[in-house]
């Protein structure tokens, strides 16, 4: 299955997506921001980091970069779009996901194992897994805390301690399709015992597993 | 004309860099602080002779971009 990976001047965390989802026999192809047109991709997901310096608020500018119509226009017709931290952010600020990220509670960047459970076995980030599998994935983020003034959300996957105040203990939401979730914790950096979990493996093999030939 | 455009976080949502500065305050010596909100102020400089039009303008580019309108409200200030 071939995979897009989002890279906007900023992003970090692309390589180590590439290297996972390789392991997972995907086909995975980085592609620049600028780029308009992903219709060859079976799935998108846009990775960590601080796209565009994270100037104004996280996110906020990626989602003018042209690439984001286009992931707008194939998450509309329900391709699989994954985003992680920051891609997680971008997808708020473009709207395609529910609520928005603000500053941690405590206002520290954390850096650390966190355990999650998943809740919504519907989504195509969670639909190989059974509710109530827990993960032990890497949270790196100063923006971490989702906020749904709404109340609307698809919650996906919740923390099992409360490390940085989001609303529901959410760690992971999707659209209510299924087809869009943004996650704060790093699947792609628990890809493998040596990092200290390979958890991650089990969440980007449902997320390959949703996908469908483009 | 110069534009001023104030990005304000909504009451209900949680600040918590105010917060922080609010205790800071208080730490300091200045227990009177009551609410502390860290608000974004953006300055612009627009061509345009019509301030109504400009106004519109400068809107739009709010809704669009400059404020989040899940968190943020904004007020517009347009000095003719």
């Amino acid at each position: 299955m071939n995979v897009a990976v989002v890279v906007f001047p900023g992003t970090n965390c692309e390589h180590d997506l590439v290297h996972a989802v390789r392991t997972l026999g995907g086909e995975p192809e980085l592609v620049w921001h600028r780029r308009r047109d992903l219709a060859g991709f079976d799935g998108i997901i846009i990775p960590g980091g601080f796209a565009h310096g994270d100037y104004l608020r996280t996110g906020a500018i990626a989602t003018m970069s042209p690439v984001m119509t286009e992931v707008s226009r194939l998450a509309a017709e329900g391709r699989p779009v994954l985003g992680i931290c920051n891609g997680f952010q971008i997808l708020c600020e473009a709207g395609l996901l529910p609520g928005a990220l603000i500053a941690n509670r405590d206002l520290s960047f954390i850096c650390r194992f966190v355990d999650l459970e998943v809740v919504d076995a519907g989504t195509v980030l969670t639909s190989g897994l059974e509710p109530g599998t827990r993960v032990r994935l890497p949270l790196n983020s100063y923006e971490g805390n989702w906020v749904d003034p709404g109340g609307s959300g698809r919650v996906v996957a919740r923390y099992l301690d409360d490390p940085n105040g989001s609303q529901d203990g959410a760690a992971a939401v999707a659209n209510d399709a299924g087809n869009v979730v943004g996650i704060m914790p790093h699947p792609e950096r628990a890809s493998d015992e040596l990092l200290g979990s390979a958890d991650g493996l089990s969440l980007l093999e449902s997320f390959l597993g949703s996908l469908v030939r483009a | 004309m110069k534009v001023t455009v104030t990005v304000n976080r909504r009451l209900e949502i949680a600040d918590p860099e105010g917060t922080t500065v609010e205790r800071a305050l208080h730490d300091l010596g200045y227990p009177e602080v009551r609410t502390v909100r860290m608000d974004r102020v953006i300055h612009m400089e627009v061509s345009g002779g019509d301030p109504v039009s400009v106004r519109a303008r400068v809107e739009e580019m709010c809704r669009r971009l400059l404020a989040n309108p899940v968190l943020e409200d904004f007020e517009v200030e347009v000095d003719g």
